[in-house]
């Protein structure tokens, strides 16, 4: 294994993790909810009319981040290198199976794993497990 | 007095955490797809970054949710609703394996996608619009589920 050494963010990696530790917290010890976005997106596909609004208020919060971000600092460097067509793919996958398996990286990553919830653990290691396989096929392999 | 997560202070206390998930996903480099997938590439040169913000997610989580467990009610006075089920079953594992795939393929998944969609970035917009079609999918194909074993 070869570590890049040069794209390494240890620090801002922690402190990024720890802000996203911290909504968690504030999520769950004041709201009483879990901070996961597929659940607070889904629950937005099948509406009642008095559950609306705070999922809406959340992910309008998620949205804005990188106004407020601007607001101090220069947003760092994005890239997205797939194409249209894949990501829309891509996007497609994501939705329906962080549906049908009960969360993504949010939910049964950070939320789940931090109430040390065993289904979440066994999610995590799923899609952890099949992300590093396809980046290796698609790289490696395909050589794209 | 009972509040209800839609008073406005739940309102702010949800504007907030959802903000605040933004800047620490920014902050870790998370909103940058190319950043996600060099750490999936353990084959290539690889960037362990997103381990370090899960550690850090998780350290700060573990103690929020420690305390959450031992109570009923939010500091707002609010039921904590923390899922029931511990039944590891084919959806769960299946659902996880599959959505792999898809973050594997273009290194976003939910949370990172709407940070992408508040930059203006139009490969931003087409994740998340078709994320949430594959949503709508899932919906549909739930309840025909349900009317079929009606």
């Amino acid at each position: 294994m070869l570590i890049d050494w040069n794209n390494f963010t240890p620090w801002t990696a922690l402190a990024g993790g720890a802000l996203i530790g911290l909504a968690s917290a504030l999520f769950v010890l004041f709201n009483g909810r879990i901070a996961g976005i597929t659940g607070i997106l889904g629950g937005l596909l099948r509406p009642k009319l008095r559950d609306i609004g705070w999922r809406v208020a959340f992910i309008i919060g998620l949205t804005g981040a990188p106004f407020i971000w601007q607001l101090f600092a220069p947003l760092p460097a994005i890239q997205i290198d797939a194409s249209n067509a894949l990501l829309a793919v891509a996007g497609l996958i994501v939705g329906i199976s962080t549906r049908y398996g009960s969360g993504c990286t949010s939910g049964h990553g950070v939320c789940g794993i931090s109430r040390l919830s065993p289904r979440s653990i066994f999610a995590t290691l799923a899609f952890m497990a099949t992300g590093f396989i396809t980046v290796y096929v698609v790289r490696h392999l395909l050589g794209a | 007095m009972k509040r209800h997560l839609n008073d406005i202070t739940a309102l702010v206390f949800s504007l907030a955490s959802g903000l605040i998930f933004g800047i620490g996903l920014i902050l870790a480099g998370m909103a940058n797809p190319a950043k996600v997938l060099a750490f999936l590439d353990l084959a290539g040169a690889w960037d362990p970054s997103l381990g370090l913000v899960m550690g850090g997610a998780i350290a700060v989580g573990f103690i929020a949710f420690t305390i959450a467990k031992k109570r009923h009610l939010s500091y707002l006075g609010l039921a904590i609703q923390l899922p029931t089920n511990r039944i590891i079953d084919k959806r769960l594992i299946l659902g996880g394996l599959v959505f792999g795939i898809g973050w594997g393929l273009v290194g976003i998944c939910p949370a990172p996608a709407f940070v992408l969609l508040g930059v203006g970035s139009m490969k931003g917009v087409i994740f998340v619009v078709t994320m949430v079609i594959g949503m709508g999918i899932y919906e549909l194909l739930e309840n025909c589920k349900k009317s079929d074993s009606k």
